[in-house]
């Protein structure tokens, strides 16, 4: 939470990047360089369609608008502005997705080699770093909650372990929140990790609210852990694909900054880095206000959808003080099984029949993605709608399968798995193989399998079952998912 | 003095009527609402610049979407109303003795207030004893109701504002639930000429073909509402709304109106080819 003075809130005001093209949109400066569609002229349908404001601020970096590769103006004043609005030492803006934030932090922390410890249900993003710099995976697996079938947080005892029998790992990579809102005790793995000399880095994609709303579970930067990616397009109302990096005072930012510069665009786009000005400042000085109404849709919908009947919409009854540490209040995850559905078979018919988009289903439940853009109306008719298919398709849930946490045998790491000579072979004459590459479900596009490893008859008949009741799967060379490549 | 007002009914056509003066204008939480003194209309009533009712032709509106119902099903006791925070529907509604409960919902109350100070023609049976108002939103209000209504009258906005939710798979769905085994639907379904309007009108004519087993589509000319052609929805489970049609025993009752009657009753059910067509697209 922060601590908003008469002198922050002067300095949050502002939206340097975003006064910058304001300025710059005046002075109909004509254009001799790139991007070639000159505002917008150059493609008339693309304009009608994204509007002339849009199209008018599509520009390229200039000594007036500084370069993001090397910011030394508008772009670093607007990263100062968000370090402080998140109580980092740094900030990076970010323009190639929240996937780019947590790549950049991984190959900060870690290099070919060196072990990271980490929950087994993080981020493809988080694995893709490892084939990308050669780093190994330590996986804590997560407890699970049978009746719900998810994964939850990573125990304390469980990081101690694995930080007494790995000692030279280098970082420890925690999900605060996980997709469903759950949170470990972070405070105390970032204790753990500087205690025995290593970095603690935050997959906070789903947690940018914590840092502006109360009551929240804590965040990153104040449980003192030393980088954290931050999804400002998800509870924070920027732009698809930008999103902030932040850094605390361990990290060397001058490094930080050498490492995104190895992957990132040398034409990053103005809108979505106006976007992330904007939203920042949005934020720090209305976030308070604009997650409590959040928060209070939340725990509305819980309420209503729990006394439609055989759903269980889930929330911080759940907190156990340990795998589940504390949990986020604007997630609105509903169990659907007892009803005899697959949530993946709710998320169809939310969007086929009644017109409704939620974010992901999976074997077991739905999850509807609250922000700072809802209102009631839009909750009404989502409770609605779920009464109705209650109503209509209500079956006997024997023979549901319910989401088994598979604990996976790690046969190589994941670069060596990637490279590695390797066939391909139809999925069913797979099983004891190492697999040579991803398999999941997106969203939430947490990995079945990783590159190296064990490819086991449950992991098998999950990924068949999965794709029977339609979930659509993501990663192989083969889109239809009938053939896996394996190591020879 | 040269004051009009004007409604777009589409991007390039729009209606005009010259008014005397403003009466009312203010922001309520859900949308902003306006009441004008026509010099040919008497007293409207626009909702986010959309005109609800004239003093002049509510009429037409009201009779036609109570009395169709009212005339095919003999034992409509108990009425559900959603919107028509004006109090036109109810007004109709209570001149039959039959009815003994009607649950009005409305969303907003500054519909109801408004409408109480400056339209008191159309509001003036909202104290009837039958008639309880309820300030909800209609979708969670219909959520709790199983098998209790005999009608439900959906008169709602258009479905491009605070009232989509009314138009939705789900809001008819829960409407099936709410009525008894013999229950009748009759809803609002806009105009099928313009283009959007059309659209919308299809949407909604699918969701409820997919809902009720009976799902048939009557028109009345109405001349503030876009293209000055109207169409209601009449959604049954089990009544047909010609074929089980008690003409003498409507007319017995002596009711006095102005639009009604019980040979438009069975015209208004015969549509024209163009939209047979689009109805039968989607059915």
């Amino acid at each position: 939470m922060l601590d908003r003075t008469t002198e922050f809130i002067r300095r949050q005001n502002r939206a340097p990047i975003h006064e910058a093209l304001e300025k710059f949109r005046n002075l109909r400066v004509v254009p001799f360089d790139v991007p070639g569609h000159k505002r917008g002229r150059g493609n008339p349908e693309l304009t009608s369609f994204l509007g002339q404001q849009c199209v008018s601020v599509d520009v390229n970096s200039m000594k007036p608008l500084d370069n993001l590769c090397h910011p030394i103006s508008v772009i670093r004043e607007a990263e100062i502005l968000a370090a402080e609005a998140f109580g980092a030492a740094e900030a990076f803006l970010m323009v190639g997705g929240t996937t780019s934030a947590v790549q950049s932090m991984v190959l900060t922390a870690c290099k070919r080699g060196e072990e990271i410890i980490l929950p087994r249900n993080v981020h493809r993003s988080v694995i893709n770093a490892l084939v990308l710099c050669g780093a190994v995976p330590v996986y804590v697996n997560p407890q699970v909650d049978r009746r719900l079938g998810i994964s939850l947080g990573m125990k304390v005892e469980q990081v101690e372990q694995a930080i007494r029998e790995h000692p030279n790992a280098v970082a420890v990579l925690v999900n605060n929140p996980t997709y469903y809102g759950i949170c470990s005790d972070l405070r105390s793995i970032v204790k753990l990790a500087h205690d025995h000399g290593m970095l603690c880095l935050a997959d906070e994609a789903h947690g940018t609210h914590f840092y502006f709303g109360e009551d929240l579970p804590v965040s990153a930067m104040d449980a003192g852990a030393d980088m954290a990616s931050v999804s400002m397009h998800k509870s924070g109302g920027s732009l698809t694909q930008s999103s902030f990096l932040l850094a605390g005072p361990n990290v060397h930012a001058g490094y930080v900054r050498q490492i995104i510069n190895l992957t990132q665009t040398t034409s990053a786009s103005y809108l979505l880095m106006s976007s992330l000005d904007i939203s920042r400042r949005n934020l720090a000085l209305r976030g308070d206000v604009i997650f409590r109404e959040v928060r209070r849709i939340a725990e509305y919908a819980r309420a209503e959808i729990n006394s439609v009947g055989g759903y269980y919409a889930f929330g911080p009854e759940m907190i156990n003080g340990d795998s589940i540490f504390d949990f986020d209040p604007i997630k609105l995850s509903v169990h659907t099984l007892d009803i005899g559905m697959a949530g993946i078979e709710v998320y169809d018919l939310l969007r086929d029949d009644y017109d409704i988009q939620i974010e992901f289903g999976d074997i077991g439940n739905i999850l509807a993605y609250l922000s700072i853009g809802d209102r009631i109306q839009e909750v009404e008719r989502l409770v609605s709608a779920l009464a109705e298919i209650r109503r209509r398709y209500q079956r006997d849930k024997t023979g549901m399968l319910s989401q088994e946490y598979i604990d996976p045998q790690v046969v190589a790491s994941p670069q060596e798995a990637f490279y590695a000579q390797k066939e391909s072979l139809p999925i069913e004459q797979t099983e004891g193989r190492v697999c040579s590459e991803f398999v999941m479900c997106y969203p939430p596009g947490i990995p079945i399998l990783a590159p190296g490893e064990r490819i086991t008859k449950d992991i098998l008949d999950y990924i068949l079952y999965a794709k029977e009741k339609g979930c659509s799967m993501t990663g192989p060379e083969d889109p239809n998912i009938e053939r896996l490549n394996v190591l020879i | 003095m040269d004051l009009w007002f004007s409604e777009k009914h589409t991007p390039d056509v729009k209606l005009s009527l010259r008014v005397e003066r403003q009466l009312f204008s203010k922001q309520s939480d859900y949308q902003r609402i306006d009441v004008f003194e026509s010099c040919e209309f008497g007293r409207i009533l626009a909702l986010d610049g959309n005109i609800m009712l004239t003093e002049r032709d509510e009429f037409i509106y009201n009779e036609m979407i109570v009395h169709v119902p009212m005339a095919v099903h003999q034992g409509i006791s108990r009425v559900l109303v959603i919107g028509a925070g004006d109090g036109g529907v109810v007004k109709e509604l209570t001149r039959y003795s039959r009815i003994e409960h009607i649950d009005l919902v409305e969303m907003d109350p500054m519909v109801v207030d408004a409408c109480r100070q400056y339209l008191p023609g159309n509001a003036c049976q909202l104290d009837d004893e039958r008639v309880h108002i309820h300030y909800e939103n209609a979708l969670k209000f219909i959520r709790y109701c199983e098998n209790e209504y005999d009608l439900i009258i959906v008169d709602s906005n258009d479905p491009f504002g605070p009232s989509e939710g009314l138009f939705t798979k789900e809001f008819y769905g829960n409407c099936y639930k709410a009525l008894k085994e013999d229950g009748i639907m009759v809803n609002q379904q806009g105009s099928p000429f313009y283009q959007q309007d059309a659209d919308a009108m299809q949407r909604s004519h699918k969701r409820i073909a997919n809902t009720f087993p009976i799902c048939r589509v009557y028109q009345a000319h109405i001349p503030t509402y876009a293209a000055g052609y109207w169409l209601f929805g009449f959604a049954s489970k089990k009544y047909h709304p010609i074929d089980d049609f008690d003409s003498k025993a409507w007319n017995d009752l002596h009711m006095r109106t102005r639009y009604y009657t019980t040979r438009l009753h069975k015209g208004a059910f015969y549509l024209p080819a163009f939209l047979e067509e689009m109805l039968e697209e989607v059915e």
